[in-house]
């Protein structure tokens, strides 16, 4: 039972608060991110700076960086990934409780950026962990984390409660476990997580 | 009952009760309806700096390590009673000098038991 926009808007305006729970909880969700304090590389600087005065972070409620994964709402991927790290990635985001959002932050977290024919960085962190945003750039600038902060919020917003269509932390069908990539012989095994991620077909 | 002095403080006993449990019986009562709990053993695990822990916490550390900190100590201490010793040398007189002198013997033939007693030589 979804009470009209403009009916909501005229009841505001008689200083009557209507809601509903689904967007009392997403209102609470979206306002209350705790990052992670983890930085992978020179993105993490930018980060650093996002949570300064300048741009301060903390007027979307996400000052707060968790030291602990267990207290942590959101990752931000802040830099290049190396096969060396990225069992230790997937597993921190593994412990993280739901539900849990990834911003991959920079050319290297979204797809390896100029370390990409290397041999010892992972082509994007996307192939082992569900990633919510995207932020090109080398490295962003703090006002672009901020915009992938904001459509985070957009994000969450538009979560529904229940049905079809619900986010994972919702839904008790859903996967909760993401395996954690062992070193192989020449590679990371397995390559990427199909449950995420497949790793395309070069036809040559 | 309402009569008695306590109850008032019963009230607000009860209320201080509610205050901290509705809550959490709340959290409860939503992690019940909406959301599942999703264990698995990654997410359990005890560590949590992305590395897995690797065999028992309870291990023996060489008491090497704390016959070289309490040689430390000593000197350290030495160190702090020297520096005003060596400010105020020139005004001290012959038995300030004796009394330096035999702390600072002290601590030498304390030095020169530990290393006869083989403590210096890391093995």
């Amino acid at each position: 039972m979804a009470v009209d926009e403009g009916l909501k808007i005229e009841l505001g305006k008689q200083g009557v608060l209507v809601t509903s729970l689904q967007e009392l909880y997403n209102w609470g969700r979206r306002n209350s991110i705790w990052p992670m304090q983890f930085g992978l590389a020179c993105c993490a600087i930018e980060m650093i700076a996002t949570t300064m005065a300048r741009y301060d972070l903390a007027r979307f409620g996400a000052e707060v960086f968790r030291p602990s994964p267990r207290q942590a709402d959101m990752m931000i991927i802040s830099g290049t990934v190396t096969k060396k790290m990225a069992p230790q990635v997937v597993r921190l985001y593994n412990q993280m409780a739901e539900p849990k959002y990834v911003i991959a932050m920079g050319a290297c977290a979204i797809s390896g950026g100029p370390f990409k024919q290397g041999y010892n960085v992972l082509k994007g962190i996307d192939r082992y962990i569900p990633v919510d945003v995207h932020i090109p750039g080398c490295p962003p600038r703090p006002e672009a984390l901020l915009d992938a902060f904001i459509t985070l919020q957009k994000k969450i917003d538009g979560q529904h409660l229940t049905g079809e269509g619900r986010p994972r932390h919702l839904d008790a069908e859903a996967q909760g476990e993401f395996p954690v990539p062992v070193q192989g012989e020449h590679d990371l095994e397995p390559a990427s997580n199909p449950g995420v991620w497949t790793v395309p077909v070069v036809i040559r | 009952m309402a009569s008695s002095p306590y109850f008032s403080l019963a009230v607000l006993f009860v209320a201080a009760l509610c205050f901290g449990l509705t809550p959490l019986a709340l959290a409860w009562l939503w992690a019940q309806v909406y959301s599942p709990a999703k264990p698995n053993a990654i997410k359990n695990a005890i560590y949590e700096c992305g590395l897995e822990s690797k065999g028992d916490a309870w291990v023996q550390f060489r008491s090497a390590y704390y016959l070289y900190a309490i040689i430390f100590l000593i000197f350290d201490v030495e160190a702090v009673f020297l520096l005003p010793f060596a400010v105020a040398f020139t005004g001290l007189g012959l038995a300030a000098c004796l009394a330096m002198l035999v702390f600072v013997l002290l601590l030498v033939e304390g030095l020169a038991w530990a290393w006869a007693k083989g403590v210096l030589t890391w093995a």
